[in-house]
């Protein structure tokens, strides 16, 4: 392996550890991270000028302790931690395994802790967590640098300010936190999953960057279900990541997606993750995931759209219906009514699934009945509704889509 | 860590101290207190009157502005403050939880300001 690619992977490999390290060593988020970067500055020139070290990681970590004892010398701040630090730094110990994950999960539970702003928690976990570079964040989030750098500063001011711990919460906490974490993970997932055209290449990325947090997750809490059901969910539904959208960027339904080039393995570790998660549940789900990946899988089961387990697909939506009653499942549930029984009874269903009228801005409403419609052959009808579609559609991609479906109708 | 627990409450929703309900949230109001000081986590902690006999001043351009009422108008009022020194946020989350009208009003937190003695 040449210098620079020893860099790279030890990057990809050791960063987030050596974060959360130093913030135990260090108390400070900012040191870290500072004494962390300039740690693989040197590596970058020592490793090809002298080889590149036996343990990678420890090498790392005993360059950034030092560069702290440096940056602290006069900081009175410090003063209690610059012994202990010149001990770690001249004798590191062997610290035991499970010691290095608790300092991860603490550095996660901390960048996701719910006393910072939604979009800040997403920015710390890629920034510490994923490793990824203010830039890359700002690209991905389609923000300048500049205001992606000030979310940052104003999150770490706010961490160091407030004493947000960067630490494991208390057991009797840790679902509700998990369930934040959990959030901001899936938030980067969709981030990177919703945008389908133009930036496509791009932001595809954050699905890696989700998956790579994802696996993290798993790693640290094996047993906790509600992480499975999480990476089960975005394994799956990624599975289907190059059959989305066309060589234009118009998005492509499901049931015309070429399925020889869905993912194999991410579904076959979707379908493992769930299976683990249901064992751990005894067959429930530990959060709203779980669900939304049984749909995922129970699509990805089916070698074509007309084998789809359509009675599978409503049971589960009934399942969720069930816990939260809201007219958008009922519309997916409607959908999957009309592939099951037919045109006729999932228009039915889909005018059941909105009596009150709060679906009447939702192009998929209007788009869904429209389908429904040209399928009966009511075309006048079917103009009509994906006009409506048309008019209340904010997303380019899909309106050009549901224009060229009004076109073929007339 | 030392920190303000700034309470918030809407006047019209918290009890009349003089009746029984109100005498009850008096009592967990006490013995709150109490709790916070025997953690030694308790630096002070003051009640407010209401709104309604509050005065706001300011001085523009040398002239003194007095009048009747609270400086923002909004549905909550502040009611009361608690200083408190703790480890860290959580555990301020953690009293901040059991304060008694914290299940109609907001705890608002903040971390005292540190100034550098040098």
């Amino acid at each position: 392996m040449s210098a620079i690619n020893a860099v790279d992977a030890a990057f990809r490999g050791e960063w987030s550890q050596l974060v959360a390290t130093l913030v135990r060593d260090l108390g400070d988020l900012s040191l870290a991270e500072d004494v962390a970067s300039e740690a693989f500055v040197e590596a970058s020139s020592r490793w090809h000028r002298d080889g590149i070290p036996r343990r990678p990681g420890a090498w790392l970590l005993t360059t950034a302790r030092r560069k702290a004892i440096d940056r602290i010398r006069r900081d009175r701040r410090f003063d209690d931690r610059r012994e202990e630090l010149t001990r770690l730094a001249e004798d590191p110990p062997e610290v035991p395994a499970e010691k290095l994950l608790d300092d991860q999960l603490a550095l996660i539970f901390g960048c996701c802790h719910p006393a910072l702003a939604p979009d800040a928690q997403v920015a710390l976990t890629l920034r510490y967590v994923a490793g990824l570079s203010t830039a890359q964040i700002a690209r991905a989030f389609l923000v300048p640098e500049a205001t992606m750098a000030k979310r940052l500063v104003r999150a770490k001011r706010k961490i160091s300010a407030a004493a947000v711990p960067i630490e494991i919460p208390e057991r009797d906490r840790i679902a509700e936190r998990l369930t934040a974490v959990c959030g901001v993970v899936y938030a980067v997932f969709t981030e990177g999953h919703a945008s389908a055209s133009g930036t496509a290449l791009l932001r595809g990325s954050l699905c890696d960057e989700a998956l790579f947090l994802a696996d993290t997750l798993v790693e640290l809490l094996p047993d906790a279900p509600q992480v499975r059901e999480l990476r089960a969910l975005c394994r799956l539904t990624d599975a289907r990541r190059a059959t989305r959208v066309d060589d234009d960027g118009l998005p492509v339904l499901l049931r015309d997606q070429d399925r020889s080039r869905w993912d194999r393995s991410k579904i076959e570790g979707g379908l493992a993750d769930l299976a683990t998660a249901q064992a751990l549940t005894s067959g429930g789900s530990a959060s709203p995931y779980g669900p939304m990946a049984m749909l995922a899988g129970v699509h990805a089961a089916a070698p074509c759209y007309e084998s789809t387990n359509w009675t599978a697909i409503v049971a589960v939506y009934d399942t969720m219906i069930r816990r939260d009653p809201n007219p958008v499942l009922a519309l997916n549930r409607a959908a999957a009514i009309a592939e099951r029984d037919g045109p006729e009874a999932g228009l039915a269903a889909i005018d059941a699934a909105d009596p009150h009228g709060a679906l009447a801005t939702y192009h998929y409403f209007h788009g869904a009945r429209a389908d429904l419609l040209a399928r009966l052959d009511r075309t006048e009808e079917a103009v009509a509704a994906y006009t409506a579609a048309i008019e209340c559609c904010d997303n380019d991609a899909d309106r050009r889509w549901l224009e060229s479906r009004r076109a073929e109708l007339t | 860590m030392k920190y303000a627990l700034l309470l918030y409450a809407d006047e019209t929703v918290q009890p009349d101290y003089t009746t029984a309900e109100g005498a009850a949230e008096m009592q967990q109001w006490f013995e709150f207190s109490q709790e916070l000081g025997a953690a030694g986590a308790m630096l002070g902690g003051e009640a407010l009157e209401g709104v309604a006999t509050a005065t706001t001043v300011q001085v523009r351009e040398g002239s003194t502005i007095t009048a009747d009422g609270p400086f923002a108008e909004t549905k909550e009022a502040l009611g009361g403050c608690y200083l408190l020194d703790v480890d860290d946020l959580d555990a301020a989350i953690k009293w901040a939880e059991k304060i008694p009208n914290v299940g109609y009003g907001t705890v608002e937190i903040r971390p005292l300001m540190v100034f550098d003695e040098e």
